[in-house]
């Protein structure tokens, strides 16, 4: 309505109204120019992984043109898929994954509820207080808490380092602050009515979180989970640091320390370990990429 | 519905009125007591897992390499003497600095441009766009790491085609501090373009068109009407930014593990080199310390931004 307006206005003469167009039309063909530019730098990189994963050892070392494949083979493929140390990796990230996603939501969502909604002595200050600690990097607890480890294995006789499960004790530290932040968004934005209703019909406190906010915050709950997912997947320090035996580690431990043998690089293999290991995100991205945007999004523009 | 929520809020409270003061006293008390063993977990992975953690590492620096005896500040004042802890703490602001300041540019740009393109095609640009922020970090850095392979980088092939010299891109001390920015660059920059780009997407149409009519060139148009609109979550972006890439490790750790002579060091990577690899956890928990000071100040930032619009609504 306010457009129509705008040109009855903007264009008395047809002169003016075309060379608006005119803009319009250079101003389209410029942004495409530029987004085209931005996603030859942006996609270089997993393309030509993957144009190298296609590649032979003997076609990588005879320096021909890089950008292309001359001979194309699935041997890597076959020899990492068929490797039980790759899949060993692949099974411990897997596992480490899908348990932190579980804690993370087992610890995060009853936490936002009673953060969202039912107050008790200081849970204001924690909820300023989680988010804070979101803000407190991997990099500046490695070393105490490797620390806090090893005194605990001299205390008890428990074994805390070495394990992959030991990266179950560690993720959630970097998940759950991010995801009760964001549930805290989500559930504050349910309408009180709906709650109060459930309460007065006399649901109990854990019915009216199963049975109204989870589901009325599964779009939520989803981003959380996700996120959770990806930063768990993709985290390099702590495996790095708390796991060194090949049969513990994750995926992008494993591919950067054992597809590197000396000096020797077998650039075929580690280009398709680490496509092959950045495949789980990327898929899950691609099925839902509106619920990882607004998870994203949710970090800084809601709370 | 509202009514009815209403109707039977009444109800409640006519109800509760009929009840004892007392044991509506008890109710409250236990609501919150239901409250806070929900939320206990939370509080004790936080406790021990991170606050614990952040206040024991203070302790640590204060001892020696053994962890047996109390050194006070000695190892700050060793690592103050040192030529190279101070080159860290130039590389890391560098670093830091120049990264962020490229991400945001970029973001903002590319941003534009989605924004620019029909409604129907922009799904598909922007999912393309944000493909480096959803790879693993260290599956991306090796890619990159591939590209920039001293004998068989890609990139010099194409330089040296057509007719450039090539590149050490991570022989040479001065390129191999490009080159790490430059990725971290290409792994940041889609976290801004979609957080700016949800931000454009929230600037009402009208301002633009009453700009226009009032013959506004493009450039004023970002400059007065964008910027302004834009500019909480603009610094938002920015700090959180700024923490993230501050505390960086993977990129720098893959691509140049420091190297060469340790001038791509930053704060994470020189910690994790001194106290796991040379098993000098005091040391390292110093070096690490100082990511604190940038940390708080850019949180106290945002901290104050998220309660000022907690006041708005």
């Amino acid at each position: 309505m306010s457009s129509l307006a705008i040109n009855d206005k903007a264009a008395p003469t047809r002169k003016v109204y075309r060379s608006m167009k005119h803009d319009r039309v250079w101003a389209l063909r410029w942004s495409y120019v530029f987004l085209t530019i931005f996603a030859i730098f942006f996609l270089t990189p997993p393309i030509y992984m993957f144009v190298t994963s296609l590649k032979s050892s003997a076609e990588i070392g005879a320096q021909t043109n890089p950008w292309v494949v001359y001979h194309p083979t699935l041997v890597n493929y076959i020899e990492l898929l068929t490797s039980s140390q790759y899949l060993g990796f692949f099974r411990n990230s897997a596992l480490v994954s899908v348990f932190t996603v579980t804690i993370t939501m087992l610890i995060a969502i009853p936490a936002a509820f009673a953060l969202a909604r039912m107050r008790f002595w200081g849970s204001g200050v924690l909820a300023t207080g989680i988010f804070l600690t979101y803000l407190v990097p991997d990099t500046l607890l490695f070393l105490p808490l490797f620390k806090m480890f090893a005194v605990v294995q001299q205390w008890t006789g428990i074994t805390l380092l070495n394990h992959w499960w030991v990266l179950l004790i560690l993720y959630p530290t970097l998940t759950v602050p991010f995801a009760t932040w964001i549930m805290i968004g989500y559930f504050a934005s349910i309408p009180k009515e709906l709650d109060e209703a459930a309460i007065i019909d006399g649901a109990s406190w854990l019915q009216t979180l199963t049975r109204i906010f989870i589901p009325v915050a599964l779009p939520g709950i989803i981003a959380a989970m996700i996120f959770s997912f990806t930063v768990s997947w993709a985290q390099f320090l702590y495996p790095l640091a708390f796991t060194t035996s090949a049969d513990q580690l994750v995926l992008p431990v494993g591919i950067t320390t054992t597809l590197i043998k000396g000096d020797v690089f077998n650039w075929g293999q580690i280009m398709t370990g680490a496509l092959l290991g950045a495949a789980p995100p990327l898929i899950i991205y691609a099925f839902l990429m509106d619920y990882y945007i607004s998870g994203l999004t949710a970090g800084a523009t809601k709370g | 519905m509202a009514d009815i929520a209403v109707g039977a809020q009444e109800r409640g409270i006519v109800r509760s009125h009929a009840t004892s003061r007392s044991s509506l006293h008890k109710w409250a008390k236990r609501k919150s007591t239901v409250a806070f063993f929900m939320a206990l977990p939370l509080i004790l992975l936080i406790g021990i897992l991170v606050v614990y953690p952040a206040f024991y590492s203070m302790h640590l620096a204060t001892l020696n390499k053994s962890m047996t005896k109390f050194v006070g500040f000695g190892n700050f004042q060793y690592l103050f003497k040192r030529d190279t802890f101070w080159m860290v703490v130039e590389q890391s602001c560098i670093f830091a600095i120049t990264a962020v300041i490229f991400k945001a540019l970029i973001g903002f740009i590319g941003a534009h441009f989605v924004h620019n393109v029909p409604a129907n095609k922009q799904r598909r640009w922007r999912g393309m766009l944000l493909i480096p922020w959803v790879i693993p970090p260290a599956m991306g850095t090796l890619a990159w790491l591939w590209l920039f392979d001293p004998s068989y980088s890609a990139f010099n092939w194409i330089l040296t085609h057509i007719g450039l010299s090539a590149v050490p891109w991570t022989g040479d001390a001065y390129w191999a501090r490009f080159s790490v920015i430059l990725v971290n660059v290409w792994a940041g920059s889609p976290f801004f373009l979609i957080m700016y780009l949800a931000a454009l997407k929230s600037v009402p149409e009208q301002l633009y068109e009453a700009a226009a009519i009032d013959g506004a060139s493009w450039w004023q148009r970002i400059w007065y009407v964008t910027l302004p609109m834009m500019r909480n979550i603009i610094a938002i972006t920015a700090l959180y930014s700024l923490i993230v890439t501050f505390a960086n490790f993977d990129i720098v750790r893959i691509l140049t593990a420091g190297g060469p002579v340790d001038k791509t060091h930053i704060f994470a990577t020189y910690s994790f080199r001194v106290g796991i690899e040379s098993a000098d956890i005091p040391l390292g928990a110093s070096v690490s310390l100082f990511m604190l000071p940038i940390l708080a100040i850019a949180a106290t930032f945002i901290l104050r931004d998220i309660m000022n619009r907690g006041n708005e609504a």
